[in-house]
C-alpha cells in the first residue's frame, strides 16, 4: 500500500510544483518507489520541471478514461530508477477527473510503490480537491506573505472536511508545514512575517524552510529537481524535508542571516 | 564604500510591516474559521428566531446575530438581539 501524499496551497505560485518534483526525487534517492502525479489538468508543468516533457505521450485523462493503460503513460526518469511521472492533459479540463477515475487510477498504483504524491493545481475547484481527496499526509506549502497564509488556513479547513479520511471518519490526513521562499534578511528587517508567526497563525507541525534561492530558477530553467543541487540552500533544505518526513530529526537550517563581515557589510552583500 | 555605509544605515531603520500583517491575519484567520466552523442549522435558526421575535417585537431584520464560539471546552451558542429604538418604554 503506498502512501498518498498531496502538495497543496490554495494560493498560485507559492512552489507547490517545485516541491512536488523535490519531494518525489528525494524519496526515490532514498530508495522508495515514487510516482507523481500532476492534477493541474488543463496546464501541466510538472513534467517541465521534472524535465521529460519531450516523453509526454498520453497522460492522467487518457488512463481515467480508458484510453491508455497506466504502464504505458508513466514517464520513467532517466536519473532515477524508482522515480515515475503521471502528467496532466493539456487539452482536456478538470471535470475530466472524477473522484471514481482518479481512485481507480491511485488504487492501481498504490500496489507498485511506496509514495504517490499528488501535485495539486492552485484553486479550491474540482483540481485542487480530487488532488487530496484520497490523501494520507498533506504538505501546505505557504509562503510568508498575507495572501498565501490566509489561503493555506482555508485548505487546512478543506483538508479536514472534505478527504475521505473525514467522510470515512478515520485517522484525519496528516498535515505539514512547508514555509518556502523565506529571507531571513526581510524577517530582521521587519518586512517579512516569520517562521513563528506563521506558525503561529496556522498551528501546523513545521516540516521544513525553504530559503528564497537563485538555485530554484536556475533548476526549473533546465528541468532538474532542486533538491539534486546539493550545492544550494534550497537543495539541502528540501533533503531536510525528506529526511524529516522519514522520521529524522533534523534542526531547521537556513533561518538565520549568514554572519557578514564588516568589511562586507561595508561593502554591502 | 559609500552605498555600503549607506545601506547599512538604510537597514537600521526598520519599516516592520511583518508586525501589521501578522495582526491582520490574526484577525482574518480567526474570523475565516468561525465561518467555517459554525454548525450549518445556523442561518435556518437565525429566519426562524427573527420570524419569532416578530410577532411580538417590531425589530429590524438584521436585528438578530446568532454564533457560536468555541474554547477548549465548550461551545457558546451567542445570540444578540438588537431592539428597536423606544421599545424599552413600552415593554
Amino acid at each position: 500500500m503506498a502512501r498518498i501524499i498531496v502538495v497543496t496551497s490554495g494560493k498560485g505560485g507559492v512552489g507547490k510544483t517545485t516541491t512536488a518534483a523535490a519531494l518525489a526525487m528525494g524519496l526515490a534517492e532514498k530508495g522508495h518507489r515514487t510516482v507523481v502525479i500532476d492534477f493541474d489538468v488543463g496546464l501541466r508543468n510538472l513534467d517541465l520541471i521534472m524535465g521529460c516533457e519531450r516523453r509526454v505521450v498520453y497522460d492522467f485523462v487518457n488512463v481515467i478514461q480508458g484510453e491508455a493503460r497506466l504502464k504505458q503513460t508513466l514517464i520513467k526518469d532517466k536519473r532515477n530508477d524508482n522515480l515515475f511521472i503521471l502528467p496532466a492533459s493539456q487539452t482536456r479540463d478538470k471535470e475530466a477527473l472524477t473522484k471514481e477515475g482518479v481512485g481507480k487510477v491511485l488504487d492501481d498504483l498504490s500496489g507498485d510503490f511506496d509514495f504517490i504524491i499528488c501535485d495539486s493545481p492552485a484553486g479550491i475547484e474540482i483540481g485542487a480537491t480530487m488532488a487530496m481527496y484520497y490523501a494520507d499526509d498533506a504538505f501546505v506549502v505557504t509562503n510568508p506573505e498575507v495572501s498565501s497564509v490566509r489561503d493555506s488556513d482555508r485548505m487546512i479547513g478543506i483538508l479536514s472536511s472534505k478527504s475521505r479520511r473525514a467522510e470515512e471518519d478515520r485517522e484525519p490526513i496528516r498535515e505539514y508545514l512547508l514555509l518556502t521562499r523565506y529571507s531571513p534578511e526581510r524577517v530582521q528587517r521587519g518586512e517579512m512575517l516569520s517562521v513563528e508567526d506563521v506558525q503561529d497563525i496556522l498551528s501546523l507541525n513545521l516540516i521544513g524552510v525553504i530559503p528564497e534561492s537563485q538555485a530554484v530558477l536556475n533548476a526549473s530553467n533546465s528541468g532538474v529537481p532542486v533538491i539534486m543541487d546539493n550545492e544550494s540552500t534550497a537543495g539541502q533544505a528540501y533533503s531536510d524535508v525528506v529526511a524529516r518526513y522519514l522520521g529524522e530529526q533534523l534542526p531547521h537550517r537556513f533561518l538565520d542571516i549568514e554572519k557578514k563581515g564588516l568589511l562586507g557589510r561595508l561593502f554591502g552583500g | 564604500m559609500a552605498m555600503g555605509l549607506l545601506n547599512y544605515f538604510k537597514s537600521k531603520k526598520s519599516t516592520n510591516s511583518a508586525s501589521v500583517a501578522r495582526e491582520r491575519l490574526q484577525i482574518l484567520v480567526a474570523h475565516d474559521r468561525a465561518g467555517r466552523d459554525a454548525p450549518s442549522y445556523l442561518p435556518q435558526l437565525q429566519r426562524d428566531i427573527l420570524k419569532v421575535l416578530r410577532k411580538y417585537v417590531a425589530v429590524e431584520p438584521g436585528a438578530v446575530n446568532v454564533n457560536v464560539e468555541h474554547d477548549e471546552h465548550h461551545e457558546i451558542l451567542e445570540l444578540n438581539i438588537v431592539l428597536p429604538e423606544g421599545e424599552r418604554k413600552t415593554g
